[in-house]
């Protein structure tokens, strides 16, 4: 208990530490950054191919890209409902567009207002990123990113609707930070095979989005049985946040008029 | 103490004084991870990393660390490891490390580490420290994989990912005991594991607390 224990000491090898360490850590995040953004980047396409229903189990990288490669991703501008080109968010092609990365610009996005904000997402991107599967030149599935705020976490996902541009053909989330067993269980591949074949919109009573969530399990013998899923248990505020975001997404701030568009041109 | 050979402090911790089974230390993760062989393998491999390499560091300047500042001192190491191991997973083992989730970066409140960082890392060698690190480590992956053995063959009827038990839902006759993807399930596994360890090994049954007295005769009615 000698000279180890002066004020000094102390300081000196809590100073040092602390540099060894962060070098340590810092030296690492960055050394492994582009093969961690690469994997995310080829998750991405994984996820977009799954809810389109197009993911094998067990595809490997060769397969993920290739399966990707007939994917044509576009740009809408959610006001109107059109088509835009990659040059009116400042990019060479549809695909280099970071719709997450826009949804923070001042320039290209826009604040919700907090009453239609019940997706809580804040602010919403002026130009969405779709991506379309298509056969020749009819477009076959239609792949909608989605996003929006569960319980702890955003929620980021895509929703993938048939060329009726109301039935579903698969959902699925790429990233949140829910509750694993929980509200993680959005991941659970049984809750995911509930979504295809709902429907968005009753179409003989409008345009209006009608899939939702429920508390609890939908009662099948209804008639709007197509446009409910099964709530998760032991997850409600999940639920609801995967119901709300379903809700922004299809509604009118949404892509409820690309959505219009794309079933008068069909 | 000062009898202890290298091999002795490897497999120690293994059976006879296991972390989980004897000092019952890091049972929320061994909950967490123990649904499928894989998750159990990567995260007892990780956990004995980090054992390994945090007791080494930690003893390597144990002569310098004012004791005032000690804690913070090994938590700091064992939390700069955790990231880096962290980091490792996530750019090479992506899809596990999803699957991990948090459990990875909770390695640094696992009781293990800090334990052994504590109490062996700061009396002995840098060496010693690091077989007892790899030593501790596997007596928690030893458990982990035994554990989630059952709870992955039993509960989706699978080891490895690969089928053993042909499910009903895939066709074939094996109802899976869907409890046993439940954290409860591997408390019931654990318990079993520490009953039938201490049945082997007597020495490890703790002495009760206190006695019960007997019944006595009361004999004026």
């Amino acid at each position: 208990m000698s000279s180890k224990e002066t004020m000094g000491k102390t300081l000196t090898v809590a100073f040092l530490l602390c540099v060894v360490c962060s070098i340590i850590v810092a030296g690492s995040v960055v050394a492994l950054k582009p093969i961690q953004q690469a994997n995310k980047a080829l998750n991405l396409k994984a996820n977009i191919l799954a809810a389109a229903g197009l993911l094998k189990a067990g595809a490997s990288k060769e397969e993920i890209e290739q399966g990707f490669s007939s994917i044509e991703p576009r740009l809408v501008d959610l006001d109107t409902g059109l088509y835009v080109e990659p040059s009116v968010v400042g990019k060479d092609a549809a695909l280099a567009y970071d719709q997450r990365r826009a949804a923070k610009d001042p320039k290209l996005s826009q604040s919700i207002v907090g009453s239609e904000d019940i997706a809580g997402i804040k602010r919403r991107v002026n130009v969405a990123k779709v991506y379309l599967v298509k056969n020749g030149e009819s477009v076959e599935t239609i792949i909608l990113p989605v996003s929006g705020y569960g319980l702890w976490s955003t929620l980021h996902g895509f929703l993938a609707l048939e060329n009726d541009a109301n039935t579903v053909v698969g959902f699925g989330f790429y990233e949140h930070a829910e509750t694993p067993g929980l509200g993680g269980e959005v991941d659970n591949p049984n809750w995911k095979g509930l979504w295809p074949g709902k429907k968005v919109y009753d179409l003989d009573k409008g345009d209006e989005p009608k899939l939702e969530v429920v508390k609890g399990s939908v009662d099948r013998s209804r008639d709007d049985a197509d446009y409910k899923v099964d709530g998760l248990s032991g997850a409600t505020l999940t639920s609801r946040g995967v119901s709300n975001l379903i809700q922004y997404w299809t509604g009118e701030h949404g892509f409820q008029k690309f959505l219009n568009r794309l079933r008068k041109e069909a | 103490m000062s009898e202890t050979t290298a091999k002795q402090v490897l497999f120690e911790p293994i059976f006879s004084n296991n972390p989980i089974a004897l000092q019952i230390l890091g049972i929320c993760s061994a909950l967490a991870v123990t649904t499928s062989m894989e998750l159990s393998v990567v995260m007892g491999l990780a956990v004995c990393i980090v054992t390994a390499l945090s007791n080494f560091a930690v003893s390597l300047i144990r002569s310098q660390i004012p004791s005032s500042i000690r804690i913070i001192v090994q938590m700091t190491i064992i939390a700069t490891l955790v990231i880096v191991v962290d980091q490792v997973l996530r750019a090479y083992a992506y899809e596990i490390s999803k699957q991990l989730s948090v459990f990875v970066g909770l390695i640094i409140t696992n009781c293990i580490v800090m334990g052994r960082a504590e109490a062996f890392a700061m009396q002995n060698s840098p060496g010693m420290s690091f077989i007892d690190g790899i030593g501790n480590g596997l007596g928690y992956a030893v458990i982990l994989v035994f554990v989630a053995f059952f709870r992955e063959l039993l509960g989706s009827g699978k080891l490895f990912g690969i089928e053993i038990l042909a499910t009903v839902n895939d066709g074939g006759w094996y109802v899976p005991n869907g409890m046993l993807l439940l954290p409860p399930s591997a408390f019931f596994i654990i318990g079993l594991f520490i009953w039938a360890l201490r049945g082997w090994k007597k020495e490890q049954v703790e002495a009760p607390d206190y006695k019960m007295s007997a019944h006595s005769v009361k004999e004026a009615f």
